[in-house]
């Protein structure tokens, strides 16, 4: 680990030797997960408890003729078998989605994707619910299927959308930001222009935990209760409150210990409806659980991209102006899980850490027949599409000028006097040193030394003596500026929901404190680093604060955890909360020590009189203090508590500095990652230990995006990448020995300075490998992901499309 | 059908449906829910147990294959103190959402059984069919290792001490 600059050191050891603040220290959630006693949604066991299947359309597109249920109503273990009728009557057939569109719950007229949820069966267990779902006969009558966006608003094209009054085509957004005119000016009268069409193509985020949930619905108090896999435990209550039109008060959502999320835990799935109905139905508890195959084929996607981008500078390597054209698959159901007031979500912070006057995106999305979703997997709302796409360009426009691709980064790059910096589509980065970054990770890397061993491979490979099984090396850089930490409320909300986040901090008689927070953990640590935050600012020790989560009726309302949110917002709630304990402590030491306010000075956990040290108060002494009968002044109330909403002024801007170095075999196109240094700037890091792993695994996310993984379809709309043996993770052997350093540039507007990780390297590192693959084969542009055969092709020079399994 | 089963060192059996999965035998008839379940394919090594001594994939063994023989899992892992691969995992931060966890330390621990002094390329390929989607494995490694290390340690240490 190297660091330019030091982060802030810890300030002392508690008596079981954490932090008292920030620094790195074991995370408490270990304890239960090591010995195996996590308890994830699949792990609820109620009395009497039943369970539930789905039946899924194996077809992408056709018309439902009819369902026979009456062979699986008949198994002797089935409690129920629900259609979309059944639905229909109820009015829950279709739900709205978190993009203003609706989504059905089961299918009432069409099937719109392969893998859609037509039939429901509750059973005694789950073998027996899966055995009557073979009993279940569906009619289709197959409709031709829209597979290829790029034909989705042909004008013969099938309107997937028909349930919509007045559909006429496929279409559901135009979109755009920047200066068109300004930008069409530039790029006329520029020197060199590069233009490349690339697709980021549809992946999944896969969590090793699958979605799943266990509602029940108590007759008798009229209490639902729902164990579920999400991201966002409050704002599905509110949304089943909407959706079923449940009392709000009667809702408890339970989100217990989740096996990852990365965006696809995020929105509500057909399935938690139905375990719900379920309930209602049976009077009995109702667990859901998807498969692996229902988890790739159903739930959110990400990405899928098409872009067109183009790139104008001068010869000498001046960027001037950056464009794109987007099209966006965005599924049957536009089901995106992002701020109402950005469609595209925040791609349009396209143009990334260089300074350049002129920008302009156009962003069309259309539906298709495959799942619905778009942002998911880490993607920081869509920042992953945007850094993909100007790291290639810049990378690309590199190659044109013959110009080393860190050279034309470092002359490009935004300067540490321009921050705060307002970007041309409107962003405002709110810090960064970003040549520190980049000369950070050059120098860890050795990067004279790489090129230069890079040279004399290709000379050895261009002589007479060349060894055709040589590997081809290759080396690729990024550098990436994210968004993190949604709001402000004023201008981002989801489903009318403002992005603010509540926080409450209440510190007992004997001064141990409970912290609850609206956000969720699904494997980030929350349990520990907001235990650090709340003692960075009161000294309290870590072991003594205990996180409270995941369950909406013990925890205030917000947003919760996606977006690289948690850290940006309700750690700055907890850090205001913090905040306000010590201030109002302050007050209360000054009445037990019987002097002024003023006369009293901080130190870490302790109130005490200036110029007599040995007067002085600890928190936990004032808390008690607060709870006794000690007089307070007028209008103090006793106790210590605090409870906070925080509104976040403007995202966090976290930045860095990536290297990959791969070797390709040419004989068979393999791709080996050889090693892949990473410089990150989150500001100060509070567990040091924790932001080390949250990169560690976005970078995994990055080769296996860049190498492996990918949701194509045949032309009937059949999904090819329905099982882990189809839809590859990076696995030990794919991953190299990550090289971290780290650069801090605080926050200025973040009461403790931090920016977010948790999607830093999910959003940086694609571009990396792949730049470092296109380096090592010299071609200018091909598309991820580079499993053997499709490098293998771009080496021959016939590129293949990723996402379709026809040419 | 019935089986008996023997699962960390005690009795177990049940009547069972002949096509029950090891893994549902463990987590629904026994409530032994440290071993998970993560896939349909045998890819991702979530639901890793032993048995007899080998690790296997509890959702592609059928309970009857376990009938007569011995289980292992992560609820057996724990001495009297923690296992080292389980203290490994918490000094070296090998685990984030803990849902792969069970079953890559029971795959480490055999990893240990067999080869006490493993380096990273031999861990690296040990681990390769457990899959994590936290941790890009890097401190799942430096889990092992610690293990490794703290195991040899002690074993020097009781040597030293019988020698005496
Ligand atoms: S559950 Fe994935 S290998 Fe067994
Ligand atoms: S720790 Fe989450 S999958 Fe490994």
């Amino acid at each position: 680990m190297t660091a330019t600059e030091a982060p802030i050191p810890d300030v002392s050891t508690s008596a079981a030797g954490n932090p008292l603040g920030f620094g790195r220290m074991l995370r408490k959630e270990d304890a239960r997960f090591v010995r195996g006693q996590g308890h994830y949604v699949d792990d609820v066991n109620l009395h009497g408890m039943l369970h539930s299947a789905i039946l899924r359309s194996s077809y992408a597109h056709a018309r439902i003729v009819s369902i026979d249920t009456s062979a699986a109503e008949a198994h002797p273990k089935v409690k129920a078998v629900i259609t979309g009728k059944t639905l229909e009557t109820l009015n829950l057939a279709w739900m709205p989605t978190l993009s203003g569109d609706v989504v059905s719950v089961l299918a009432t007229d069409k099937v719109r994707f392969q893998g859609q949820e037509v039939a429901y069966v509750v059973a005694e267990d789950e073998y027996a619910a899966r055995d009557a779902l073979e009993l279940i006969e569906v009619e289709y009558e197959p409709l031709p299927a829209v597979v290829d966006a790029r034909h989705a608003l042909d004008p013969d094209a099938p309107i997937i959308r028909d349930d919509l009054e007045g559909r006429t085509d496929n279409k559901i957004y135009d979109w755009e930001a920047g200066d068109q005119a300004a930008c069409d000016e530039v790029f006329a009268n520029a020197e060199v222009v590069v233009a490349e069409d690339m697709i980021y193509p549809r992946v999944h985020p896969a969590p090793m935990e699958t979605c799943g949930s266990v509602a029940h619905m108590d007759k008798v108090t009229g209490k639902l209760t729902i164990w579920t896999t999400t991201q966002a435990p409050h704002a599905h209550r509110t949304i089943y409150a909407l959706v079923a039109g449940l009392p709000e008060q009667k809702i408890q959502v339970i989100s217990p210990d989740i096996g990852g999320g990365f965006g696809n835990k995020v929105g509500i799935y057909p399935g938690y409806v139905l375990s719900i109905v379920g309930s209602i139905v049976t009077g009995a508890p109702v667990k859901w659980v998807e498969d692996r195959s229902e988890n790739l084929m159903s739930t959110s996607f990400a990405r899928d991209y098409h872009m067109h981008g183009e790139i104008a500078a001068t010869r000498e390597g001046k960027i001037l102006a950056l464009r794109v054209d987007v099209l966006a698959d965005h599924g049957a159901f536009n089901g995106v899980a992002q701020p109402t007031k950005f469609p595209a979500g925040f791609f349009h912070i396209f143009t990334g850490s260089y300074d350049y006057p002129a920008a302009h995106c156009k962003v069309t999305a259309v539906y298709t027949n495959k799942a619905l979703g778009g942002v998911a997997y880490a993607c920081s709302f869509r920042i992953t599409e945007a850094v993909y796409l100007v790291e290639r360009m810049v990378t690309c426009l590199a190659d044109e000028l013959k110009m080393d691709p860190a050279e034309l980064r470092m002359k490009n790059l935004l300067r540490p006097e321009q921050f705060p910096y307002t970007s041309p589509t409107g962003w405002e980065y709110d810090s960064g040193d970003y040549p520190r970054a980049l000369k950070e990770a050059m120098r860890i890397a050795g990067y004279d030394e790489l090129r230069r061993e890079q040279a004399e491979r290709r000379a050895a490979a261009a002589g007479p003596d060349a060894d055709p099984a040589a590997p081809l090396m290759g080396i690729g850089l990024s550098f990436f500026t994210e968004g993190v930490g949604a709001g402000p409320r004023k201008h981002m909300d989801i489903l009318g929901l403002g992005m603010a986040d509540g926080c409450e901090l209440r510190i007992h008689p004997t001064g141990k404190a409970q912290l609850r927070l609206s956000v969720q953990t699904q494997g980030q640590g929350h349990e520990t680093t907001f235990a650090q935050i709340v003692s960075h600012v009161i000294g309290l020790p870590p072991e003594d604060i205990e996180v409270i989560h995941g369950d909406t009726d013990n925890t205030p309302f917000g947003l919760g955890t996606y977006g690289s949110r948690s850290t940006p917002v309700s750690g700055a709630a907890a850090a205001v909360a913090a905040q306000r304990i010590k201030d109002k402590a302050r007050i209360i030491a000054a009445a037990a020590l019987e002097c002024s306010v003023d006369d009293l000075e901080w130190e870490h956990g302790r109130w005490f009189v200036k110029g007599d040290p040995s007067q002085g108060k600890t928190i936990a002494e004032i808390a008690m203090a607060a709870h006794s009968s000690l007089e307070l002044p007028e209008g103090v109330e006793g106790h210590l508590d605090a409870s906070v909403v925080y509104n976040p002024p403007n995202l966090t801007y976290p930045f860095g500095a990536y290297i990959c170095v791969v070797d390709v075999d040419p004989q068979t196109g393999v791709v080996k990652v050889r090693r892949f240094i990473a410089v990150d700037d989150c500001g100060p890091r509070i567990n040091p230990m924790i932001v080390e792993g949250q990169v560690h695994g976005g970078l995994a996310d990055g080769v296996g995006m860049a190498l492996m993984e990918v949701i194509a379809f045949d032309s009937d709309g059949n999904n090819l990448g329905g099982s882990f043996m189809d839809y590859l993770l990076p696995t030990s052997m794919e991953c190299p020995s990550w090289e971290l350093g780290e650069t801090v540039t605080p926050s200025p507007h973040h009461p403790i300075g931090v920016k977010g990780v948790g999607e830093s390297a999910t959003v940086g590192s694609p571009p990396a490998v792949v730049n470092a693959v296109l380096d090592a084969i010299q071609v200018r542009q091909a598309d991820m992901p580079f499993t053997p055969a499709m490098t293998w092709r771009a080496l021959q020079g016939r590129n293949l499309r990723p996402d379709l399994a026809i040419e | 059908m019935h089986v008996n089963v023997t699962v960390n060192g005690a009795e177990t059996g049940a009547d069972i449906e002949a096509r029950l999965l090891l893994v549902h035998y463990l987590r629904n008839e026994l409530g032994l829910t440290g071993t998970h379940w993560g896939c349909d394919t045998s890819n991702c090594g979530a639901c890793t147990v032993w048995l007899d001594g080998v690790p296997v994939k509890s959702c592609t063994t059928l309970a009857g294959m376990a009938d007569g023989h011995e289980v292992r899992t992560v609820e057996g892992l724990e001495g009297t103190d923690l296992d080292p691969v389980q203290q490994g995992f918490v000094e070296e931060h090998g685990l984030q959402c803990g849902f792969c966890t069970p079953g890559m330390m029971m795959t480490a621990r055999a990893l240990l059984d067999r080869d006490p002094d493993p380096d990273e390329a031999t861990i690296r390929e040990a681990i390769s069919g457990n899959l994590c989607r936290c941790t890009g494995y890097e401190n799942i490694i430096r889990a092992v290792r610690w293990a490794a290390t703290h195991e040899a340690a002690a074993r020097a240490a009781d040597q030293e001490g019988a020698g005496v």
